[in-house]
């Protein structure tokens, strides 16, 4: 473990707790993504009376994550509720909803118990608009405490993206900061295609100056549309969430040395803004991806192949890839030691420039 | 039945016996005047036809499966006339009989065993969902669905809307099935659970799948369950009636376990005489749907000889059709495998049938027939 990493981890999770004790006391010009996402809920039910919010403890607990807090007492039981411990039957009731033309935002509580979703996820949300030639659409947006980073026990760090990206008639988002996750949640509960959201959990807490005129004045990019967070020349960086301001940590230390780094905010998981991304790698003709899911059959995968593809004359080196192991996620202690530092996305930059 | 139960045989709502005689239950009277029992026996005879013939056009190769649904015409005639036209159906994929009722038109069920679509109707249009092939996937559809209706303000009174689903005695063993039964039964939602039990998962029989009989799972969720004789159209018909009225009224879900049994193979991919003997389908003949009705309509009057033939020359013309029709169902562009996959549009998928189509026109343009 490098002393630099050690730093970053620490510093980090001093600032998360610093934010969580001062969230009541915080000036009210800021918010935190879960403000955002708290929000882009509350607009959503408020704008169109078919659109139900509803998992486990979402209702008068406001979710263990307090995103959907106050939202059952300003919109009533009826249309945020909680329901029994069970994810596959929050899936399946949520495409039985669907179909009776209601607009669902069903909450599964943590990544690792979307598994037991898996089967209507799959075989049943994302297929049924294909199945029905149309008749059945199913407008859900599957919102999913995602990622790791918040030290918390067994099956509470998992990536889900490239198991869902994997799968047709499924979208698959994640935002990386507030005043985005408030137009990326909206965007996918007014579209009409199931989308799984992956929320990074240990960035519920990061908070963002609120824009004069509100969130909704906050810019509002396309759908599918990735974006750059920060421009660069040298090489370019791949994340979303939670991984994305890692990369901009990883930027900043860079620029200290003369290197310029670009990073792209994927935002959009599937469909994957290809073109956008390939079109910064060929401008600075070396890209990293950086994921905290496991290496293999990654997304950082795909995310290679697809920039290769279109970009191979213009690069100078193979796409590198930091990501997490090839195991189980680590409890505890031990998840530092897992997730991509700022040190191990740097030693990668630092082979790509001398490649 | 194991030795625990033994003692304590269930009760069976019978209304019809299998010799066609007219019994009466205090708790589901019937009345039907004549026309509507003729309605019925032809509803049996030509949903039966039709299962026959598809399952000859399975063998010729125009079908790549069926799912037979010989035996159990009785209980999905029953309940699917006891449904109104507002009240939504959802079936697993043998409901052929259901799918009749709801106006489906055979040669619309035919394409999805012909392989030419993976639905083949507007589930809206006739109050009936796609088949679901995934084993109890669809009661959980069901229970969303019913809980949506709440939400509408269309439950609470006696034109109130109803759901219903079906599924099979091997889908009460699995987790969604259970899981629906939960949340139904805690949000009162409007909608019948209706089994039909036809003692055979494929080559497992009833007793690999549960220790208790079925309809009596109900009492653990909390509503209640009753077991109906499946193979009497009367009983089934009285029976989810009562049900799907239980529930448009607002008193919450009901099971029903219509006690039946498939004559047939599991589908025409299946060889059930490799588990269970020839003895046991014999034993069910004498219990045949279509047998006893025949036998209560001919012995009191309801229909005469020239009734029966006439139903029989509409099977043989529906056969007719059936044939030609499925057919002549043609098979789809290429290129709609890409159709409907989003419902918006989709970047990477779009380039992908780009290419698909340059591809394909490319064997245009050189005059051969297709790619290899």
């Amino acid at each position: 473990m490098s002393p630099t990493a050690t730093a970053g981890t620490a510093a980090a999770a001093t600032a998360a707790t610093a934010a969580e004790r001062g969230r009541a006391a915080a000036p009210p010009a800021h918010l935190t993504m879960r403000d955002a996402l708290n929000r882009a809920l509350d607009t959503a039910l408020a704008e169109d009376p078919a659109t139900l919010v509803f998992g486990e403890d979402v209702g008068r607990l406001g979710g263990v994550f307090r995103v959907t807090d106050g939202l059952q007492r300003r919109h009533g039981a009826d249309r945020v509720f909680d329901t029994p411990i069970a994810e596959s039957g929050i899936v399946g009731l949520a495409v039985g909803l669907a179909m009776n033309g209601w607009r669902p935002v069903p909450e599964i509580q943590f990544d690792g118990f979307a598994y037991p979703a898996v089967d209507q996820i799959v075989n049943q949300m994302a297929r049924m608009h294909y199945r029905s030639r149309g008749t059945a659409p199913m407008p859900i947006t599957l919102r999913v405490p995602s990622f790791g980073g918040i030290q918390a026990p067994e099956h509470h760090g998992e990536s889900l993206e490239a198991l869902f990206a994997h799968v047709p008639g499924l979208r698959v988002a994640a935002p990386a900061d507030p005043l985005d996750a408030y137009h990326l949640l909206l965007q996918s509960i007014r579209g009409d295609d199931p989308v799984v959201f992956l929320e990074p959990k240990s960035r519920y807490w990061d908070r963002a100056p609120l824009p004069e005129g509100g969130l909704a004045a906050a810019p509002e990019l396309p759908v599918g549309a990735s974006r750059v967070v920060r421009p660069g020349r040298h090489a370019t960086l791949v994340a979303w969430g939670a991984m994305v301001r890692r990369c901009l940590a990883a930027a900043d230390l860079a620029a200290e040395d003369g290197v310029e780094l670009e990073v792209v905010d994927l935002r959009w998981l599937k469909p994957l803004d290809a073109d956008a991304v390939a079109a910064s790698a060929a401008r600075t003709r070396r890209a990293v991806v950086v994921h905290e899911a496991p290496l293999t059959a990654g997304l950082g995968g795909e995310v290679a192949a697809l920039v290769t593809e279109r970009a191979f004359r213009d690069l100078a080196a193979p796409v590198q890839r930091v990501t997490g192991f090839d195991v189980p996620y680590p409890a505890g202690p031990l998840e530092p030691q897992y997730l991509p530092t700022v040190d191990r996305i740097l030693f990668a930059v630092q082979r790509t420039l001398e490649y | 039945m194991s030795d625990n139960t033994a003692h304590d045989e269930p009760e069976l709502v019978q209304l019809l016996t299998p010799e066609g005689e007219l019994r009466h239950h205090p708790d589901y009277p019937l009345d039907l005047g004549a026309e509507e029992v003729r309605g019925l026996y032809r509803d049996l005879v030509l949903v039966r036809r039709v299962d026959t013939e598809a399952v000859a056009l399975q063998r010729q190769g125009e079908l790549g499966l069926w799912a037979s649904l010989l035996g159990q015409e009785a209980a999905q005639i029953g309940s699917a006339r006891a449904l109104r036209p507002q009240d939504m159906a959802f079936p697993s994929y043998r409901e052929h009989g259901v799918a009749w009722v709801r106006g489906v038109d055979p040669r619309e069920l035919l394409g999805m065993f012909r392989g030419v679509t993976n639905g083949g109707w507007d589930p809206a249009e006739h109050g009936l969902h796609l088949y679901t092939i995934v084993i109890g996937s669809q009661t959980l559809h069901a229970t969303g669905y019913a809980m949506g209706v709440q939400r509408d303000g269309a439950t609470g009174g006696d034109d109130g809307t109803a759901v219903i689903v079906y599924f099979g005695d091997g889908a009460t063993s699995q987790g969604d099935t259970n899981e629906a039964f939960n949340f139904a039964a805690v949000n009162n939602a409007p909608v019948v659970f209706f089994c039909q039990n036809n003692q055979w998962a494929i080559s497992e029989p009833l007793e690999r799948q549960s220790r208790v009989p079925l309809y009596r799972r109900a009492a653990g969720f909390g509503f209640p369950g009753v077991r109906v004789d499946g193979n009497d159209v009367f009983a089934s018909l009285a029976v989810t009636r009562r049900a799907l009225q239980h529930a448009r009224e607002g008193q919450g879900p009901m099971l029903i376990e219509a006690f039946t049994y498939r004559m047939g193979a599991h589908t025409t991919n299946d060889d059930p005489t490799r588990y269970r003997v020839a003895a046991e389908l014999e034993e069910w003949k004498r219990k045949d749907p279509i047998l006893r009705l025949r036998a209560y309509m001919a012995a009191n009057g309801v229909a005469d000889d020239d009734f029966f033939a006439a139903v029989d020359a509409e099977a043989d013309k529906l056969g007719e059709r059936v044939r030609i029709e499925c057919r002549a169902l043609p098979d789809p562009d290429p290129l709609d495998i890409f159709h409907e996959v989003y419902a918006e549009p989709h970047a990477q998928l779009d380039l992908q049938r780009a290419e698909f189509a340059d591809y394909l026109a490319s064997f245009e343009d050189a005059g051969a027939e297709g790619g290899r």
